[in-house]
């Protein structure tokens, strides 16, 4: 599990599981930066089907627009926060 | 001779067929069927007042609560926040603690503040589903829910900007924050210039729901 602060740069993972998922389609796989720590927060995914969610740290993750729609950005450097639970990210280089 | 007496097809509210018995036609109302998630709603509504887990009284309360709360509410906290630079800091800190400071109930929001600058631009969305944060601004706006706002604006926001009148230089960077998890926003717009002599309460009158939200500006002072 990805316990990092901010700054840090990560990236969404690419999988594509069944279910409650909160993490948006557009996202996966996108590359981006720790923006600020949310605390732990309980697993949606087992939270929605009425099991005992797992507590997870919660992150709101900066990514630009360049990193999230390539050379399709409306303008490269504007930027998208969105909220992500640990057991998305990895950490990058 | 005249009379004064019109014939019927001649009255004002001829509308051919239909008409009820006071002359008008009748209105659309509640004449579907139910969908399957209205009945879904109701038959758990039912069950929860026979088991006596809430009851209807506690149901029609609370949607007096929720229809209580306005956009009005918000502007009072970022009136507050343009008046009062240290009550700003908390807000950034922690704008559910800050919001409560000011009396307002909104109950388990996790609110964060993200603040207008001449450089930088904040709009909000939920492009899984429709979050806002109801407790602080009321009910939200219809469009705001439309899959159209939350697909284009992660990828448009300076286009659906335009759209709502809103044009930003290129030198101002736009940030999107998609409410994704367990996080509700509210942007601090731009406090208008020309305001310096206005107090808290005429300031607030220039905060719109669409300047909270990010499609729009504070008002100009008349």
């Amino acid at each position: 599990m990805l316990d990092v602060g901010p700054g840090t740069a990560v990236r969404v993972r690419g999988m594509q599981p069944p279910g409650h998922i909160r993490t948006p389609h557009y996202l996966r796989g996108k590359a981006g930066v720790i923006e600020r720590c949310l605390g732990l927060s309980g697993n949606p995914e087992q939270l929605a089907y009425g099991l005992p969610g797992a507590s997870l740290p919660l992150y709101r993750v900066r990514f630009t627009m360049a990193d999230i729609w390539g050379a399709r950005a409306e303008r490269p450097d504007d930027t998208l926060d969105a909220e992500i639970y640990g057991h998305w990210l990895e950490e990058t280089v | 001779m005249a009379t004064g007496w019109k014939k019927p097809s001649d009255m004002p509210h001829d509308h051919h067929d239909h008409l009820s018995s006071s002359g008008h036609p009748y209105r659309a109302d509640n004449d579907a069927p139910l969908t399957y998630w209205q009945t879904m709603e109701i038959a758990l509504r039912e069950l929860l007042v026979e088991k006596g887990v809430t009851s209807q009284a506690e149901i029609a309360s609370q949607i007096d609560a929720m229809d209580a709360r306005s956009p009005a509410d918000g502007a009072r906290v970022v009136a507050r926040a343009w008046s009062d630079p240290a009550f700003r800091d908390r807000l950034l800190h922690d704008a559910s603690a800050a919001s409560r400071e000011m009396g307002f109930d909104i109950g388990a929001l996790r609110l964060i503040a993200v603040e207008n600058t001449g450089d930088v631009h904040n709009i909000i969305v939920c492009t899984l589903c429709s979050c806002y944060p109801r407790n602080l601004l009321g009910l939200s706006p219809d469009w705001y829910k439309t899959r159209e706002y939350r697909s284009r604006v992660v990828i448009e926001p300076r286009r659906v900007l335009a759209e709502f009148g809103l044009t930003l230089p290129d030198t101002t960077t736009i940030r999107v924050h998609d409410s994704t998890a367990d996080m509700r926003y509210i942007v601090i717009p731009v406090r208008p210039s020309g305001t310096e002599h206005l107090n808290e309460a005429q300031l607030a009158t220039l905060v719109t729901r669409d300047s909270m939200i990010g499609t729009a500006q504070a008002r100009a002072p008349r």
